[in-house]
């Protein structure tokens, strides 16, 4: 057990050292979030019930970029190039592997919602967390349902090229749908009724009673029951459908 | 135990849906031998491998690598087994030196990092970033990962495709070094030269079968191959014949000879390369698919 512990710290060790060494990557986790935060800042410049919405739901998506997009654009990557076969040939477990991924994906996702957080409380006067447990509770549940369906989505797409092509089409309708730029609730019904199956409306949700409304936990279980619904399809479908090597033709 | 042999192979089948891929391989490799899988493409050269290395589930037959069924990846097994595939990538973002140290950390008891660099050709590049790697740099590359943890077997499947003579003869001298060693290496080629010159042992294989076992100098003394007898007429004529029992033509030729007071000028009697060989054998694959018994 602690050989597998260490070896999930020296793969979480790599995959940091690899992360900063690719500018391209780190600009679409770090930056392209923070660009969202300050122009939607600036729009909404004044109005601070529309900051409260926007803070929270780059959170939101934050979570989303670091996890959903960071993987299943890698899982694709790494597939191709046969980095994934070459692995299953060692003596590396796929546990200590896949745990050393979701660590790296963890500590992305906590940098970066610790800027927008950060930028949110100094510049948009939206204040720090009400509730820290229930932030980490919520962020916790979202990095898993994500990083799930990140993996999973991976199985479905046939070659790197086509990567950004599927992750876009989900990623992008999903933002707008899940309110992270508006409140969702002012969205005409039937979208309504879409965004309420989808897991980052829920999160944004949580996320928001946590940052800044500071309800209680009590009135957001159901969101994290959606999250946690998501989150086992997730991993049932990365589970199931997961393979080391690129199919071939 | 030392005595058991590294890879045993009965019978095996293995079918994608309605391709048979491998029909029916037996083979042994014993411990320290170098042992090769000589066929065209589409063999089953790497299917038969990847069996082995236990990235397939075989359809039928028994399989046993260093005492393991490797279908169900039992990590001992993987600890003592080094896999250098037909193409595969590695993490561009890190140098040499920091992968060959990173697989070195996934084995228990790993080699050198140091001796592995050396003994790959690889110390001119240990710091640069996998991803600027040339064709044969990154071969070596793959050598390095599959030794550095040290095994007892390593799988090399066409470890030289695509390389230009200079690297071939590199990456000759480095899978030398290997059986020097004393590792079990399995590899597959499609270059009959290059099974010539590595293996202990060659097996023919066409349409998922074998055809012919044996070491490269032996491989045409079986059933199906012929002496060829040649020389050179009285009116200068070189003639050849192949026969399976030299010993008459040659009576008939050197009394006939003797008879007349003249000698047999040229006189050879050659038995067919491994070249001879694979070339009859593969492109008759169905005549000689008959005879794969011996």
């Amino acid at each position: 057990m602690s050989d597998v512990l260490a070896l999930t710290w020296r793969q979480y060790r790599l995959e940091r050292k690899m992360f900063w060494r690719n500018p391209s990557a780190a600009f679409f986790n770090f930056v392209l979030p923070l660009l969202f935060l300050a122009l939607f800042g600036a729009v909404f410049a004044g109005s601070q019930t529309d900051l409260n919405v926007i803070v929270p739901g780059i959170a939101g998506m934050s979570v989303m970029t670091t996890t959903f997009v960071a993987l299943a654009m890698n899982m694709v990557f790494l597939r191709e190039q046969g980095v994934l076969k070459r692995l299953r040939g060692t003596p590396l477990p796929s546990g200590a592997y896949l745990a050393g991924l979701a660590a790296h994906a963890l500590t992305n996702t906590a940098l970066q919602l610790s800027i927008v957080i950060g930028v949110g409380a100094l510049l948009f006067g939206v204040g720090l967390p009400e509730e820290w447990f229930m932030l980490a509770v919520f962020v916790g549940a979202g990095v898993v349902a994500f990083a799930a369906l990140g993996v999973a989505l991976s199985h479905a797409i046939p070659n790197f090229d086509s990567a950004p092509a599927y992750v876009n089409a989900i990623f992008l309708p999903v933002i707008v749908l899940s309110g992270v730029f508006y409140d969702a609730n002012h969205a005409p019904t039937f979208l309504r009724d879409i965004a309420q199956a989808l897991p980052l409306t829920h999160l944004v949700d949580g996320l928001s009673a946590a940052i800044v409304t500071g309800a209680p936990f009590a009135d957001h279980v159901s969101d994290l029951v959606v999250i946690l619904l998501w989150g086992t399809l997730g991993v049932v479908l990365a589970v199931r459908g997961f393979t080391w090597e690129a199919r071939r033709g | 135990m030392e005595s058991a042999p590294a890879i045993l192979v009965r019978d095996l089948h293995k079918s994608y849906g309605e391709v048979h891929a491998v029909q029916g391989i037996d083979f042994e490799v014993a411990r320290g031998e170098v042992f090769g899988l000589l066929g065209p493409n589409g063999a089953g050269k790497t299917t038969t491998v990847e069996v082995l290395e236990g990235y397939r589930e075989r359809t039928s037959g028994i399989v046993s690598v260093l005492g393991h069924d490797p279908s169900s990846r039992p990590r001992a097994l993987r600890e003592r087994v080094g896999i250098v595939l037909q193409s595969s990538g590695t993490y561009r973002h890190v140098t040499v030196r920091e992968l060959v140290t990173h697989w070195a950390g996934l084995y228990r008891a790993p080699r050198d990092v140091d001796e592995v660099i050396g003994r790959a050709g690889l110390r001119e590049c240990e710091d640069v970033r996998a991803r600027r790697l040339s064709g044969g740099q990154a071969r070596r590359l793959d050598f390095a990962l599959a030794l550095v943890g040290d095994p007892e077997l390593i799988f090399l499947d066409e470890p030289t495709t695509g390389f230009d003579p200079a690297a071939r003869r590199a990456a000759w001298e480095t899978i030398r070094a290997l059986a020097d060693l004393g590792k079990t290496v399995l590899l597959t080629t499609h270059y009959l030269d290059e099974a010539q010159a590595l293996c202990d042992r060659v097996a023919i294989v066409k349409d998922g079968r074998i055809l012919a076992v044996g070491a490269p100098s032996q491989l045409g003394v079986g059933a199906s191959s012929r002496y060829r007898v040649s020389w050179r007429t009285e009116r200068g004529e070189l003639v050849a014949r192949e026969t399976d029992d030299p010993t008459a033509l040659l009576h008939q030729l050197t009394s006939a000879a003797l008879a007349r007071d003249v000698g047999v000028r040229d006189l050879s009697v050659t038995r067919p390369s491994l070249e001879d060989v694979y070339l009859e054998l593969t492109a008759s694959g169905e005549a000689a698919g008959g005879k794969a018994a011996w």
